[in-house]
């Protein structure tokens, strides 16, 4: 008869363990953020097709103090959430070589987050041309 | 010599089936020099203060994988970590988190070798070659594909650094998942669809969240993490071409 009676340590509390797993459930954190910002302008499509006064009252509604509470602390929390993805990004690519060097984990995600600043300066500057 | 004085606490986690109900921490005063692995340290414990405690260790420079153990809460080899640099407190040793204490520092790892067996862990030659025939030949770029995957010395450090595995032990988790990609990834192979049966399952590569701390902790540098997550894409193109493929949505 075997007196073997491995012992299995719970993983309750687990993210509290370690400041890393702290981190990453911060950054899939920011993802329910993105997801709620999501229905925030879906909500606006819909009063876009319910008309011009209907579309008006949104605009309206996103400028009450809580709204603008609401979006700084949706804006901090995005661009965690962009550093953060793009820090993981490395890890998702395939290994490149440019001139027989291999692209490093930190090109990549200087890359990525070049790519979302020049992407927002876009946007910003077509959005304040439009209006 | 002063240096010989020094004594370090290091509090170990015991756990003897014939006699604890669960894990108990016991404390021992260890007199230590600066060139001191932790591992030396346990090994002082056994040989001058207590004989029953057990680990597991063999080569002392960081390349059999045996000796591996959480050291202050991480994930570590106790032969390349060092005491002076716990000095002056104390250290805590524990069995590698996630899986079963066998005893004291020895963890059961009869899940990781069962796994290991299963992703057929050698090349599966592409095209069969008589020895007439000669060498199968790989250029460096071929061999820069998987080079930095074949570091692997199964220590487990980064099984005892994913929440995944120690969430769901069905996870094939991150270590022999890097391990098939490194095989995969080889030029020479040609038993990438034998292998993607396990690694496109909800237990292969879809298991992880990319939390990507298994890449901190390998004393290897592997990079389990980007070994797997990798993948996800070819698993994501192979699961929607089935559907445009003759016949490949009965698969």
């Amino acid at each position: 008869m075997s007196n073997r009676r491995p012992y299995v340590r719970s993983m309750d509390g687990w993210w509290k363990r370690d400041a890393y797993f702290v981190s990453y459930m911060a950054r899939e954190v920011t993802s329910v953020f993105v997801a709620a910002y999501a229905v925030v302008l879906l909500f606006g499509l819909v009063r876009l097709g319910q008309g011009e006064a209907a579309f008006n009252g949104w605009l309206q509604y996103l400028k009450t103090p809580w709204m603008l509470v609401f979006h700084v602390i949706v804006l901090a929390v995005f661009c965690y959430h962009t550093w953060s993805w793009f820090k993981i990004m490395p890890k998702t690519m395939p290994i490149m070589f440019v001139g027989g060097k291999r692209v490093q984990p930190g090109t990549i995600t200087g890359t990525g987050l070049a790519a979302a600043v020049v992407a927002c300066l876009a946007l910003l500057f077509i959005v304040g041309g439009v209006s | 010599m002063a240096d010989t004085e020094k004594i370090i606490e290091i509090e170990v986690l015991r756990y003897r089936p014939e006699q604890d109900k669960e894990p108990v921490w016991q404390s021992y005063k260890v007199p230590f020099t600066d060139d001191m692995s932790v591992l030396q340290g346990v090994q002082y414990i056994k040989d001058y203060l207590d004989e029953t405690v057990s680990f597991r260790w063999s080569c002392r420079m960081a390349i059999c994988g045996s000796c591996g153990m959480m050291i202050d809460d991480k994930p570590k080899l106790s032969c390349k970590t060092f005491l002076r640099d716990y000095y002056p407190g104390k250290l805590r040793v524990e069995a590698l988190k996630h899986l079963p204490i066998e005893r004291d520092l020895i963890v059961d790892a009869t899940d990781f070798i069962t796994k290991l067996e299963s992703i057929k862990p050698y090349i599966i030659p592409k095209e069969e070659r008589t020895l007439a025939q000669g060498e199968y030949l790989q250029t460096p770029e071929q061999r820069d594909m998987y080079e930095q995957f074949s570091s692997c010395i199964n220590c487990m450090l980064c099984y005892a650094a994913c929440p995944q595995y120690g969430l769901n032990p069905k996870f094939t988790g991150p270590g022999i998942l890097a391990l098939m990609h490194r095989y995969n990834a080889d030029s020479r192979d040609g038993g990438q669809a034998e292998r993607n049966e396990l690694g496109y399952a909800d237990e292969g590569y879809w298991g992880c969240t990319a939390v990507g701390y298994c890449s901190e902790v390998c004393p290897k540098g592997v990079d389990p993490a980007n070994a797997i997550n990798q993948n996800k894409m070819n698993s994501a193109i192979n699961y929607f071409t089935r559907f445009v493929t003759p016949g490949g949505a009965d698969k």
